[in-house]
């Protein structure tokens, strides 16, 4: 793969519980190539999200590398990370996780205000992105005047905010319905389609068949990565 | 963005808020009445005594002015010599004493005050004309409010009473011209302003060339303080006070006022710091999941703890301006019962409010604000990501 994005190096996370150390990643290798839509799956406590979080740049290894458009994240301070994410990454999770006193513009807005980009950019950037999930007519609502799939939506706008160069998500259809759970995963790959590369931590079966290439994992190690056939 | 997510996030549990903004009004309520009482009598005694302009006080040896019956004797020798020094431009004797006056068949009694109209510095005249002729007196509003008489009414007073005899001594006819309002004097009390040689005919021989007190100015630009000291080595025999000697003493009779004040308004300001501490601690912990995805998706630690300090000051803000009002709508209902304390010159306030005192007042909250948010937003800025993430998945 020439147009690498994403790539880790004998990826290593353990955690120290009591007296015990837990190996939750051990010694991964991925290589992810630009828009690419990759699932990562695997029962749980095989190391996911774990996995997510590395590459995410929420989580730092005990040991290996993970670089991200050439960028050794895991030698980056905190400040640095937290900058890199904003600017390069999007994240999406189970709970949306809105902020609840805003909002859906203004959730949306966040990352981008957080980013210093000008009001009347950012809000026709967000009022843009919410027409792109769906949203144009509910802009003004707060989370709780939203249904589950609403707020994911919102959550897939905000994460798409700065124009990420790869979108984490995880079990983002953990908290939905079938039918909702399906429009979720369409918009997915509508996202995907559109340019941006996506990766996503699923128990979900129809999402995992919806990437284009799925990385098993049990025990920390990867088990099997193979391109999905349809 | 983050003042609004903060304020916003407040709003979010309106009740509890409110609650919180009320407690912390009333600790600011209180903080204000005791930076207002820390200062305000000694504010006020001070406006009190150089609104007049009068620097020096001088009084029998060993005395305060009006602290005992004591009188100083040569007077006139005295105020010649006072005279005689170049820095001093203007010598006010008084003298002070009782007068009983006959108003049909009731006798009332007035503090009388001898002075010489044209320099005194005790009374302002609020109605009429100072006197200028011996036989003319001003009188405060209470006397004339307890004796039914106005200004032109002619009056019978005598200076001396033998209660036993029911006899008086140094009684003469005396014309009110003026009501005054005497700065040194309680309000309440009644009292008549009258020429000093009058009052000193009619005390007899115990105060022929006496006065209780001279009250001197001196030239603008020279140090009252130096004009004191030269002073006193040519009149050994008087005891003499600047205004700053009279702060002095001021100060420390107060002392215990404003240690009072000091404690109740660092206990006032620990109660506020706790109350907003709780509201955001809780608060804080209400929302670990927002913190920590704002965190996750790039909002940078230091902004998280922006965000949750600006509630604590936002809160105490509203909390201060709320309690701004009640502090000051206290401090007048306290006044003035405080004020009726018998003897209390009309002038002095216990609770004297300044700009300066509410700028205090809000300062002090303001930092007890960012204070207050400091442990919440640490505990916020914090948290580890993905393990916050993992326990608010599991819960």
């Amino acid at each position: 793969m020439n147009d690498l994005v994403l790539s880790t190096s004998e990826l290593r996370r353990d955690y120290h519980m009591g007296g015990d150390v837990v190996h939750a990643v051990r010694g991964v290798s991925l290589d992810i190539a630009r828009g690419e839509y990759v699932a990562i799956v695997g029962p749980s406590g095989c190391g996911k999200s774990t996995m997510l979080n590395l590459l995410g740049g929420i989580d730092r290894p005990t040991s290996g590398a993970v670089t991200i458009d050439g960028a050794r994240v895991d030698r980056m301070s905190d400040r640095e990370s937290t900058r890199f994410r904003l600017h390069h990454l999007g994240f999406v999770f189970q709970r949306f996780y809105l902020m609840p006193a805003l909002t859906a513009l203004e959730n949306v807005e966040l990352p981008m205000a957080e980013a210093k980009v000008p009001r009347g950019e950012r809000v026709a950037r967000a009022r843009e992105l919410l027409a792109y999930v769906g949203l144009g007519a509910r802009v003004e609502h707060r989370p709780a005047q939203l249904s589950g799939g609403e707020q994911q939506r919102v959550a897939i706008a905000r994460a798409l905010a700065n124009r990420p160069r790869v979108l984490f998500a995880d079990e983002p259809t953990g908290e939905l319905d079938a039918h909702t759970g399906t429009e979720m995963i369409a918009l997915l790959e509508q996202v995907n389609r559109d340019g941006t590369t996506i990766v996503v931590v699923t128990h979900d079966d129809v999402l995992a068949q919806a990437a284009r290439r799925v990385v098993h994992m049990r025990d920390g190690v990867v088990v099997d990565d193979r391109m999905a056939t349809r | 963005m983050l003042f609004h997510l903060a304020w916003a996030t407040l709003l979010r549990h309106r009740g509890r808020t409110v609650l919180t903004v009320l407690g912390v009004a009333v600790s600011a309520a209180m903080l204000l009445d005791m930076v207002m009482l820390s200062s305000g009598m000694r504010a006020s005694f001070r406006n009190m005594l150089v609104a007049s302009g009068f620097e020096l006080r001088i009084a029998p040896k060993g005395t305060l002015p009006f602290d005992t019956d004591a009188t100083i004797p040569n007077a006139t020798s005295i105020a010649h010599r006072l005279q005689a020094d170049s820095d001093v431009t203007t010598v006010s004797p008084v003298l002070g004493g009782q007068l009983h006056v006959t108003v049909g068949q009731r006798t009332i009694n007035a503090t009388a005050l001898g002075g010489i109209g044209r320099v005194q510095g005790d009374y302002d005249i609020t109605d009429g004309r100072v006197p200028s002729a011996p036989d003319e007196v001003v009188a405060s509003a209470e006397f004339l409010r307890a004796s039914g008489l106005a200004i032109g009414d002619t009056i019978r007073a005598a200076a001396g009473y033998d209660p036993e005899l029911r006899t008086t001594t140094g009684s003469r006819a005396l014309r009110i011209v003026g009501r005054a309002h005497f700065v040194y004097l309680p309000a309440e009390q009644r009292a008549i302003a009258l020429p000093l040689e009058t009052l000193q005919r009619m005390q007899g021989a115990r105060s022929t060339d006496r006065v209780s007190l001279f009250m001197v100015k001196t030239r603008a630009g020279a140090n009252a303080d130096t004009v004191l000291h030269r002073l006193q080595r040519t009149l050994p025999n008087v005891s003499m006070i600047s205004t700053a000697s009279a702060m002095q003493q001021v100060d420390q009779r107060l002392s215990y006022f404003r240690q009072l004040a000091l404690i109740l308004g660092a206990v006032s300001l620990a109660v506020g710091f706790l109350l907003v501490t709780t509201l955001v601690t809780v608060s804080v912990n209400e929302r670990l999941g927002e913190i920590v995805i704002m965190r996750a998706i790039g909002v940078a630690r230091e902004r998280i703890v922006l965000q949750i300090v600006l509630e604590g000051i936002a809160i105490m803000l509203a909390g201060a301006i709320v309690g701004l009002g009640l502090g000051l709508l206290t401090a007048r209902y306290l006044n003035s019962i405080l004020a009726s304390f018998p003897g209390l010159p009309a002038a002095i306030d216990f609770f004297l409010f300044e700009p300066h005192d509410a700028w205090t007042a809000l300062g002090l909250l303001t930092a007890v604000g960012i204070l207050a948010g400091v442990y919440p937003s640490w505990r916020g800025a914090s948290l580890p990501i993905a393990l916050t993430l993992r326990e608010e998945a599991v819960g």
